[in-house]
């Protein structure tokens, strides 16, 4: 068998007394499409920072494709595959859809250290397309700041894939997202090439379901099951530690009833 | 912008089509044509104007080309220095002993001038963009007062605080120009390559690049961009692009002082870029024609209370122009730009 894409083993980050991820070994094989769940405060969005390197570990390896990665730098990380989109959209606000999605793409497929002008233009007509997938294809010349805040969130999803990603972590990718628009986005995640690996962290469980063939929950920093989503639905701990107590925190956090129409 | 035309990939002769945004192609045609009638018109100045005010003009293009390369720096990178006048200053002394001591010729002497300045700049700014925001501003004071220092206090080499003087004037294959207007012609041909140059860096990829850092440089990290080395690239090419303003200044003035490299002149500058609109390299090419106008030819005539003047128009600026002269000129792009905006969103 071949190495899984991501590798966890005993990996842990702590702040002072907290524990925030605590020794999670998890992995994750090539064309995974793998949740994340768990109530807030489970460690979700910190795991994903240690493993795009924004955050080193306090403890741990991880491994990417079977090589260690846990020292490198995030840039480093991230032109090994890793791409991500972030919980609070983190864009180029000065600038035009087009230009931020450039951004990204011309790291693959253009000239990006070139200082002089270049047509670019494989890497625009890949920013042209992932436009166009996203829904944003009439919105390209717009300033991202004049973006509402669901299509802002597009753009962040077009801007990770821009990256050409093997490894595409995907934090809460659809809060704040229409039900149009998160069902655009399932289809479309639903649509990415198997060499692409997804890791989702979501709190709209219908989206999850729709989209992931696996899911890990996390607990107060812990790995508590890794399965299918039926079993992940059917364990009695889950229930009780997350679905259980948890439901209604789950559903007045971030989701509005709307969004349950999803899937 | 259209890609309907073959994958003509890195083709640097396609510079139009990709340096600029879609939303300005509307404007581009009027752009051109304002650019080369002020191109015709800054040509034929000394035609036209007498020697002192061709050599005012000089000094201005002098000072445009070094705040554009400042804009490099401020308005593109968002790394703002306060000790930029010290690449400036390095080029300055620099094409003055080169002229003094081996040769005189225009095109050796900026060329060394700019080396001079980016070798500076390469010195310290693997340190100074470590940092950002107030503490680079720091640091680039401390570069800017240590050079001046230095230049004040090696005075068998730059003449200490009297300058270093007695600059011969520009010769161009071995001919001295010394008459106003062919030095001028020498000073706007360079200044115009060195634009050109400034614009082309600014409308490459790695002038993108270094806008996503200006405004988001943790995100241009997590897309596999390493900051560190587009920011000490830029602090380079603009150090280098000082010294060659600096270089020019010496062979115009024909006596560099300390002050060139001091905090004065740094100060001024950065007053010019946000004066003219910084990030937009014309901009504070036009803020740095108003703080020389007002600094040297209507300051000495109001009884030495030209810094008072500058000091109220920069007031008055930042209240009245909160973008610079170059947001006047984004109205109308603006409005242009909110109206398809709103109909997309409908």
């Amino acid at each position: 068998m071949t190495a899984p894409l991501l590798s966890l083993s005993g990996v842990t980050r702590s702040f002072g007394a907290l524990r925030a991820v605590d020794d999670v070994t998890l992995d994750v094989p090539a064309g995974a499409r793998h949740a994340l769940i768990g109530p807030n405060g489970a460690g979700k969005s910190t795991l994903f920072k240690l493993v795009t390197g924004e955050m080193p570990v306090t403890a741990g390896r991880i491994r990417l494709a079977g090589q260690d990665v846990t020292r490198l730098s995030e840039p480093q990380r991230a032109r090994r595959g890793i791409s991500q989109t972030l919980q609070h959209s983190s864009l180029f606000l000065s600038q035009t859809v087009e230009q931020n999605v450039l951004l990204a793409a011309q790291r693959r497929h253009g000239s990006r250290h070139s200082p002089v002008p270049r047509r670019q233009a494989a890497a625009r007509e890949r920013t042209r397309a992932l436009l166009a997938d996203v829904g944003l294809a009439d919105r390209a010349t717009v300033p991202v700041a004049a973006l509402s805040h669901g299509e802002r969130r597009q753009v962040e999803v077009a801007l990770a894939l821009a990256c050409e990603p093997t490894l595409l972590l995907l934090d809460e990718p659809a809060a704040g997202m229409s039900p149009a628009e998160s069902a655009r986005l399932v289809d479309l995640l639903r649509a990415l090439p198997e060499s692409v690996t997804v890791v989702v962290v979501e709190h709209d469980l219908d989206v999850v379901f729709a989209l992931a063939r696996s899911v890990t929950v996390l607990h107060l920093g812990r790995v508590l099951l890794t399965g299918t989503p039926d079993e992940v639905r059917g364990d009695t701990a889950v229930q009780e530690a997350y679905l259980g107590t948890g439901r209604e925190a789950l559903f007045l956090d971030g989701a509005g009833p709307a969004r349950r129409e999803v899937g | 912008m259209t890609v309907d035309s073959p994958p003509a990939r890195g083709t640097p002769g396609a510079t139009a089509a990709a340096g600029g945004t879609p939303r300005r192609r509307g404007s581009r045609p009027l752009a051109a044509v304002l650019g080369l009638v002020l191109l015709a018109v800054l040509a034929a100045v000394p035609l036209f104007v007498d020697p002192f005010g061709t050599n005012t003009l000089s000094r201005i293009l002098v000072f445009a080309l070094f705040a554009m390369s400042l804009d490099l720096l401020v308005g593109i990178t968002g790394l703002p220095s306060l000790g930029h006048a010290a690449w400036f200053g390095i080029g300055a002394y620099t094409a003055g002993l080169v002229a003094e001591h081996w040769t005189a010729e225009g095109v050796v002497t900026v060329l060394l001038a700019a080396v001079a300045g980016a070798v500076g700049a390469a010195a310290t700014g693997w340190l100074a963009v470590r940092s950002s925001g107030v503490f680079f501003l720091m640091l680039t004071l401390a570069i800017g007062e240590l050079v001046h220092q230095l230049a004040q206090s090696a005075d068998t080499v730059t003449g200490g605080s009297n300058g270093l003087f007695g600059i011969p004037s520009i010769r161009v294959a071995g001919t001295p120009l010394t008459l106003a207007g062919y030095v001028y012609w020498f000073v706007l041909a360079v200044v115009l390559l060195g634009a050109l140059g400034l614009w082309l860096v600014s409308a490459s990829p790695f002038g993108a690049a270094l806008r996503g850092i200006r405004d988001n440089e943790a995100r241009m990290r997590s897309l596999g961009y390493t900051p560190f080395r587009y920011k000490y690239a830029a602090f380079v090419l603009a150090g280098g692009f000082a010294g060659l303003a600096g270089g020019l200044f010496a062979g115009l003035v024909r006596i560099v002082n300390p002050s060139d490299a001091g905090f004065s002149t740094s100060a001024l500058l950065l007053l010019a870029v946000i004066l003219g609109g910084a990030g937009t390299l014309w901009g504070p090419a036009l803020g740095a024609a108003v703080v020389v106008l007002v600094r040297d030819t209507y300051g000495p005539t109001l009884e030495g209370h030209g810094p008072l003047l500058l000091g109220v128009v920069f007031v008055l600026a930042v209240y009245l122009l909160p973008q610079g002269v170059a947001g006047l000129a984004g109205v109308r792009a603006g409005i242009g730009r909110r109206r398809p905006a709103r109909e997309g969103s409908s």
